[in-house]
């Protein structure tokens, strides 16, 4: 019976976060507040965001940075997939991108800076002999260029892998190869195949990633900081400084700044909804035409590169860490370090241990509760043969698409009227409001396509419903279950803005350390935090592959 | 045997309607009695119900996409009225289902009642047993993937025996398995089920299978269009 609650507690656990949080963000930014004395509904916080000094240009930046990754992302995630459909590659390139869709954005972003910089690895490489330069060039300007360039790139390093494996699933849907032969037998190479018959398919179905990835690069906070243009950044960043402030004068600012990063992202939805049809409308009238053309093929091969590269440059900026963390001194312009030492690894270790425990232990405690309220969701939809639709797909994106800082503020605001801010309970209820989203999508298929005749033969033997769960779904679901555990975990890993808002800046974990280090801390320092950051979802996922395998290693069914 | 007996261990299905709810008719008041030892046969085309069917008698109806009515009974006892697990109702489907994650004697101990086998080394022995008789001896530690296809059917057939059910229902088991293994799968099943007097509901769209079957036959042709059983 406790089961039929788990849909309402799953809602409750999601939306009431998001929801209570929005209000308390939208009351303050009217200056509605009683707590500050605010009791009535004012204009002014308006008024001093619209005096924020190059507010026009945070502008400007949100959303062109946001939609450009968006757009950039889809194509080059869709011109990789082109590209590889119809070679025996698609296996090894799924492989290489697990370290990048494990890794935490920010870690990510601290070795794309390291890379690009002036005295950056990339420079390095090419110094002096093909420069010239002895000293890191001056005139150059990389990360934090004002136009967000870098963010741009930064960012596509996380998504691009990402937005690919969401086309990936979604082809499982699709009979792609008979599609493709299809196309082809009517005179289309390969690439043009597929961007003409399985993409616009797939479309659908990676609409709601594509809209989790436009509000998620609109409103990211950490790697704005890291390699994001700084005066002025981001609107997001820009309510952040203003909430950290600890100034109750910014204080109903930040409110109203955090309440326009939501119309931001409503109104770039809204956009990207509006522009669907007229583009649907000419990719139509391209396939009527019957071209034979080879250009859409070409441009698809351009574009699979491109996202070849970034793949590349994501894996280089790992590896960039993990030099980094070993290094001793490393003189501009060596290549590699003048001497490595492993002193860091033990001298810090203790720090790091204590980071890396407090994320492990947020991590674990939210995945716990993510995979419980899952399966409970899940093993309840079955037991009563619901079939949940569109309506229930878009709760669960919800946190993933409502900008963070927009209602982790008011998150916070409740948090200390209640008491609760700074407490473990709040940090992981924060976490688990953007963990579960991503354990429910990731098991939810798994589970549902389940075979229903194991359950059935297993109940016709008199089992009941929980010895079905227990000895027949759990163990033969024990690998996505895990998977889906150990993406959990990563989310976890990476949340910045959360573990800040709720742990009212008196919680540590990696991603925190690995923000506040980036600006001028030491440069083996961070690059230990962030290879720990990688580290930690990467061995989740080593764990959630080999435990099944070995367990059920007799199996071959089980491969 | 008595007329008596026969009738309490029969499986009696009375004026079984099903009706999806899209609003087609699938089945339209079917009554049948399975005698006990004998295997009756509902024939007709794919896709017309006759899996719906036994899925009904099984409790394995999905209630959103269909309505049912009528009666299911063992002798005297309902079993619509019971779920699925409480009807002791085995189902052999297309493909033996077994279990991948448990060994060959796992699959059959799944089945094996606690309450009449209790410890652990009367279990084994009893599986062992049964393996052997079924021409499988030894085979208690191999996984169910490493089997033939022959051997997965016997597996699966055992497993459902070893619950000791009521009925046996019978979703187009053969119907995957290639001709010659096919007759001999099929005899095995039918000994089987008649050798322990059970009544047994075969679902197929295979004369041959009706025609071993050698019990009553209802053909399904389409909705609405139920000829009664002839014997």
């Amino acid at each position: 019976m406790l089961l039929r609650l788990a849909p309402a507690a799953t809602l409750a656990v999601l939306a009431g976060p998001v929801v209570l949080g929005l209000a308390f963000t939208v009351l303050p930014a009217f200056g509605f507040l009683p707590a500050l004395g605010g009791t009535t509904f004012a204009l002014d916080p308006w008024r001093g965001l619209l005096a924020a000094p190059g507010l026009s240009t945070a502008l400007t930046l949100t959303v062109g940075t946001g939609l450009a990754t968006t757009l950039l992302a889809l194509a080059l995630a869709a011109g990789l997939c082109a590209a590889v459909a119809h070679r025996p590659g698609m296996a090894r390139l799924q492989r290489l991108m697990v370290p990048l869709l494990a890794s935490p954005p920010s870690g990510l972003a601290l070795g794309f800076a390291f890379l690009v910089m002036p005295s950056g690895w990339l420079v390095r490489l090419v110094s002096p002999w093909a420069t010239g330069w002895a000293v890191p060039p001056a005139g150059l300007v990389t990360v934090g260029d004002p136009l967000g360039i870098s963010l741009v790139a930064a960012l596509l390093i996380k998504e691009v892998p990402y937005l690919t494996l969401m086309l990936f699933a979604a082809s499982a849907t699709v009979p792609v190869e008979r599609l493709m032969a299809a196309a082809r037998a009517l005179g289309r190479d390969a690439a043009t195949a597929w961007v003409s018959v399985v993409f616009p398919q797939l479309y659908r179905q990676v609409r709601l990633p594509v809209f989790a990835v436009l509000a998620f690069s609109m409103s990211v906070v950490d790697v704005a900081i890291i390699v994001g243009p700084t005066n002025p950044p981001p609107l997001a960043v820009l309510a952040t400084r203003w909430f950290l402030g600890y100034d109750l004068a910014y204080f109903h600012t930040a409110a109203a700044a955090a309440t326009l990063q939501l119309v931001l992202v409503a109104l770039a939805i809204l956009l990207w909804l509006a522009l669907e049809r007229p583009v649907a409308a000419l990719g139509r009238r391209w396939l009527a035409r019957g071209s034979r053309s080879r250009a859409a093929g070409g441009a698809a091969g351009v574009a699979g590169a491109v996202a070849a590269l970034l793949i590349l440059l994501g894996l280089l900026s790992l590896l960039a860490m993990l030099v980094w963390s070993l290094a001793g001194s490393w003189r501009f312009p060596a290549a590699l370090p003048d001497s490595w030492q492993l002193w860091l690894w033990r001298g810090e270790a203790g720090d790091a241990a204590a980071l890396a425990s407090t994320s492990a232990g947020i991590g674990l405690a939210a995945v716990a509760v993510a995979l419980v309220l899952t399966l409970a969701c899940l093993e309840n939809e079955q037991r009563h043969g619901l079939h949940p639709g569109a309506a229930v797909q878009w709760l669960v994106y919800l946190p993933l698409i409502v900008p963070q800082i927009a209602f982790l503020f008011g998150v916070q605001v409740l948090l200390v009227r209640a008491g609760l801010d700074g407490t473990p309970l709040a940090v992981v209820w924060a976490h688990l409001v953007f963990v579960l989203p991503f354990v429910f999508l990731s098991l939810a298929d798994a589970y549902r396509a389940l075979d229903p005749r194991y359950a059935m033969t297993a109940a016709a033997m008199g089992a009941g419903r929980w010895q079905v769960f227990l000895t027949v779904k759990l163990p033969l679901l024990a690998r996505p279950i895990l998977i889906a555990a150990a993406v959990g975990f990563a989310v976890s890993i990476a949340q910045y803005l959360p573990t800040l808002f709720a742990g009212a800046g008196r919680v540590a974990t990696l991603t925190t350390e690995a923000v506040t280090l980036s600006s001028g801390g030491d440069r083996r320092i961070l690059g230990l935090v962030a290879v720990l950051q990688a580290a930690l979802p990467l061995a989740a996922y080593g764990l959630a592959l080999a435990l099944p395998f070995l367990a059920f290693r007799r199996f071959r069914g089980m491969a | 045997m008595s007329e008596g007996t026969a009738l309490r261990g029969a499986l009696v299905l009375e004026e079984v309607s099903i009706t999806s709810r899209v609003g087609a008719r699938l089945i339209d008041r079917l009554s049948l009695t399975v005698a006990p030892g004998t295997v009756a046969t509902v024939m007709g085309p794919s896709g017309i119900g006759k899996s719906t069917l036994l899925a009904y008698v099984a409790g394995f109806l999905d209630r959103r996409t269909f309505a049912a009515e009528g009666r299911v009974m063992i002798g005297k006892e309902r079993l619509d009225t019971l779920p699925a697990e409480a009807r002791h109702v085995g189902i052999l489907f297309q493909d033996p289902v077994l279990f991948p994650h448990l060994s060959v004697a796992g699959n059959l101990l799944f089945g094996l009642p606690r309450t009449r086998w209790r410890s652990r080394a009367q279990r084994r022995a009893r599986v062992s047993e049964v393996l052997a008789q079924a021409g499988l001896a030894g085979f208690e530690d191999r996984d169910p993937a490493t089997l033939s296809g022959g051997q997965k059917a016997r597996v699966s057939l055992l497993r459902t025996l070893l619950a000791e059910p009521r009925a046996l229902l019978l979703d187009e088991p053969f119907g995957k398995l290639d001709a010659p293994l096919r007759a001999e799968v099929r005899a095995f099943v039918f000994a089987h089920a008649r050798e322990r007097g059970l009544p047994t509901l075969l679902v197929t769209h295979d004369a041959e299978d009706a025609e071993a079957a050698g019990g009553p036959v209802v053909a399904l042709n389409g909705p609405g269009g139920v000829r009664p059983p002839c014997d």
